[in-house]
């Protein structure tokens, strides 16, 4: 049975305990606030506009997913956010401080694991910490506590080459984390995972966020990923490029994989399903005009 | 199955196997020779005379072509005069394998004919110092410049296109111009390596360090890394593998000039040593010497290998194959300080400013 043929509920009803949960968060302070962003590419003539007029407040600690088709700009949302792009118009504010650049207040997963392969481990978390100038004996020691907290000290002397993929992305989450930033920026951090360790990983980055003053910017394509992580969902679109929807999420915390199946999360799958894949697009991809190649009787179905 | 395929596509070949084949490489041309040298009827165009006979102009240790020999040895047969004798060799300038490995020992042990000509291990010295003299130059000044054109598009485009340009100017070319300024003794032949490598150098290095994985660098500057401290801390780590196998090419490079630059100015080292001994026609040592420069090149270059395996530790497949341990090495990373035990309630504390009371 499919999710359009359950009887589900408003995806925009929320529980009593939900709605008093967004309330809370909408009392915090805004620590990330976008105002009439634009990214545009090419030069004068013919110029693609990705997203225009992008405005939003995010609240401290709060869990944002940015969600859209391949070519909706999430990812360069993320990059101008962390001051690696630069957009073409608007500002983008952290604590009410316009951002110029990359800087160590905004931390940054990348899908890519990005360690530094000629590090150990720990000395890669202890990057940013030797960076900003720390003693190396309090780099160190920190760096110990940010690998206590991903569970991996066992590994503080490894390279990262000889990690696992969800281990790498563990230890690039340490590093990013171990700068103290207001806000960490995501990038697809759990694309190149298999589907098991990304499940692993989502949990464990929902327990980090619980125990860290932080709040996330989580870039992602899978909506499961999305529904299950995020306090508000950023639904994004392409042509015309820019924000569909701002969906505050139905599902209530603390989140587990047995809500997968709950209305209310599959409510909102089905929300962002039709933003994501328009139904008029996928009829016409359905019927393949293929000829028969197999002997009559030999049906896979 | 794959235990039995030799010829595996891309495939890695066991340990024990590459070996065999490492020994092969070098067997299979030594078999060459020998055949060429030991089995009669290969080759060996000339009879080496022994009885001169009845033969007016063949004398005894002379060499003469086969046909020659066979055309006389049939007239002082028919004219029933005395014959003369000899058998085949090989032209005097490609000796036998046995000769040469010889000549490996005995070239060393054999004094100069004059008085004031080197030994062998003297020439053989002499040239290891200018290699090793205008590598050194060279690298002083390129391996910086090649970092700072490969980190910095100023600098890349303030001095690639000249060097790019100047590259093409055969080394040997300023020969003339060196002994000119420099004088006839080492420094125009060190110059000369110098002119030839350094260009080669800046382009190669600048071009390693271009390939530095973008990504690292941004990554770098979201934990609060800028200008300098990435290069230092990000680019120059990033890219120091491969800058270290570029400057094992460019020792070799370096090498192929020496026998150019030596013969500037005064003749010296291992080049006037093998024109030397070509002209006493002891062609036996002339192999010998660039069999010698050959196995300089290798087991330096070997060598180089088994350090970059103890300097860059990361690049190791399997670490604990090694009894070296990363820990005397600590060319980036610094070396592991034992835990300070962090007080209990400071740590607590620590994480506990982070907690939010929700």
């Amino acid at each position: 049975m499919s999710p359009n043929e359950l009887k589900l509920p408003d995806y925009r009803e929320l529980a009593p305990a939900v709605a008093a949960r967004f309330e809370k968060i909408r009392q915090r302070p805004v620590i990330l606030s976008i105002r009439d962003l634009k990214k545009s590419f090419g030069t004068n003539g013919s110029t693609h506009v990705v997203f225009d007029h992008l405005t939003t407040n995010i609240h401290r600690r709060e869990f944002i997913c940015a969600v859209g088709p391949s070519g909706c700009g999430k990812s360069t949302l993320a990059r101008i956010v962390a001051g690696l792009d630069e957009a073409s118009g608007g500002e983008v504010l952290l604590d009410g401080q316009a951002v110029a650049g990359p800087g160590p207040d905004r931390g940054m997963v990348f899908q890519g694991y990005t360690l530094f392969p000629w590090l150990t481990v720990r000395s890669n978390v202890m990057f940013g910490l030797q960076m900003s100038g720390k003693a190396p004996n309090t780099a160190e020691a920190e760096a110990r506590e940010w690998l206590d907290m991903v569970g991996l000290s066992k590994f503080e002397n490894s390279y990262p080459h000889e990690l696992s993929g969800g281990m790498k992305q563990r230890v690039a989450i340490a590093r990013a984390l171990a700068n103290n930033p207001r806000i960490l920026i995501m990038d697809e951090p759990f694309g190149a995972l298999d589907a098991q360790t990304r499940c692993q990983m989502q949990n464990y980055l929902l327990q980090i966020w619980k125990k860290v003053d932080v709040t996330i910017l989580f870039i992602t394509h899978d909506l499961d990923e999305a529904a299950f992580l995020s306090d508000r969902i950023l639904v994004m679109g392409t042509n015309p490029g820019g924000v569909r929807e701002f969906i505050e999420n139905p599902v209530p915390r603390p989140r587990s994989a047995a809500q997968f199946i709950s209305p209310e999360f599959l409510a909102l799958k089905k929300r962002l399903e039709e933003h994501i894949h328009p139904p008029v697009e996928t009829e016409a991809a359905e019927k393949l005009p293929m000829i028969k190649l197999t002997e009559a009787g030999d049906e896979v179905e | 199955m794959a235990q039995h395929d030799w010829l595996g596509l891309k495939q890695e070949l066991p340990r024990r196997r590459q070996l065999q084949l490492t020994v092969l490489s070098f067997v299979l041309p030594l078999v060459l020779w020998c055949v060429v040298s030991y089995v009669p009827w290969v080759w060996h165009p000339l009879i080496h005379i022994t009885d001169p006979g009845a033969v007016d102009y063949f004398s005894e240790g002379l060499d003469i072509p086969r046909a020659d020999f066979y055309k006389e040895l049939a007239k002082a047969k028919a004219a029933g005069q005395a014959l003369p004798a000899g058998y085949l060799v090989n032209p005097v300038y490609l000796p036998a394998p046995h000769k040469v490995a010889c000549a490996f020992y005995t070239a060393f042990k054999t004094p100069p004919r004059l008085q004031d000509e080197p030994w062998l291990h003297q020439s053989l010295g002499h040239s290891i110092r200018t290699i090793f003299l205008g590598f050194l130059f060279s690298s002083l000044a390129g391996l910086p410049l090649g970092i700072l054109c490969g980190s910095f598009r100023f600098f890349s485009k303030l001095q690639e296109p000249f060097i790019e340009f100047f590259r093409y100017l055969p080394a040997p070319a300023f020969g003339a111009l060196c002994v000119a300024i420099l004088g006839i003794d080492d420094a125009p032949k060190i110059a000369i390596i110098v002119i030839g490598t350094f260009f080669q150098q800046v382009l190669v290095i600048s071009n390693s360090v271009r390939k530095v994985d973008p990504a690292l660098i941004e990554a770098a500057q979201t934990l609060g890394a800028s200008g300098w401290k990435i290069v230092r801390s990000v680019v120059i780590p990033a890219s120091i593998t491969d800058i270290y196998t570029d400057m094992r090419i460019l020792l070799g490079w370096a090498w192929t000039y020496l026998i150019v630059a030596e013969v500037v100015g005064t003749m010296s080292g291992i080049t006037l040593f093998i024109n030397q001994q070509a002209r006493y026609r002891n062609f036996d040592n002339v192999y010998a010497a660039i069999a010698m420069i050959g196995i300089i090149g290798l087991s330096t270059d070997m060598f180089l290998a088994w350090l970059g395996t103890i300097l860059f530790p990361w690049k190791r497949k399997n670490r604990r194959s090694l009894a070296l341990k990363r820990e005397w090495f600590p060319l980036f990373d610094r070396p592991p300080v034992k835990p300070k035990a962090i007080p209990k309630s400071e740590s607590e504390a620590h994480v506990a400013e982070r907690i939010e009371t929700a």
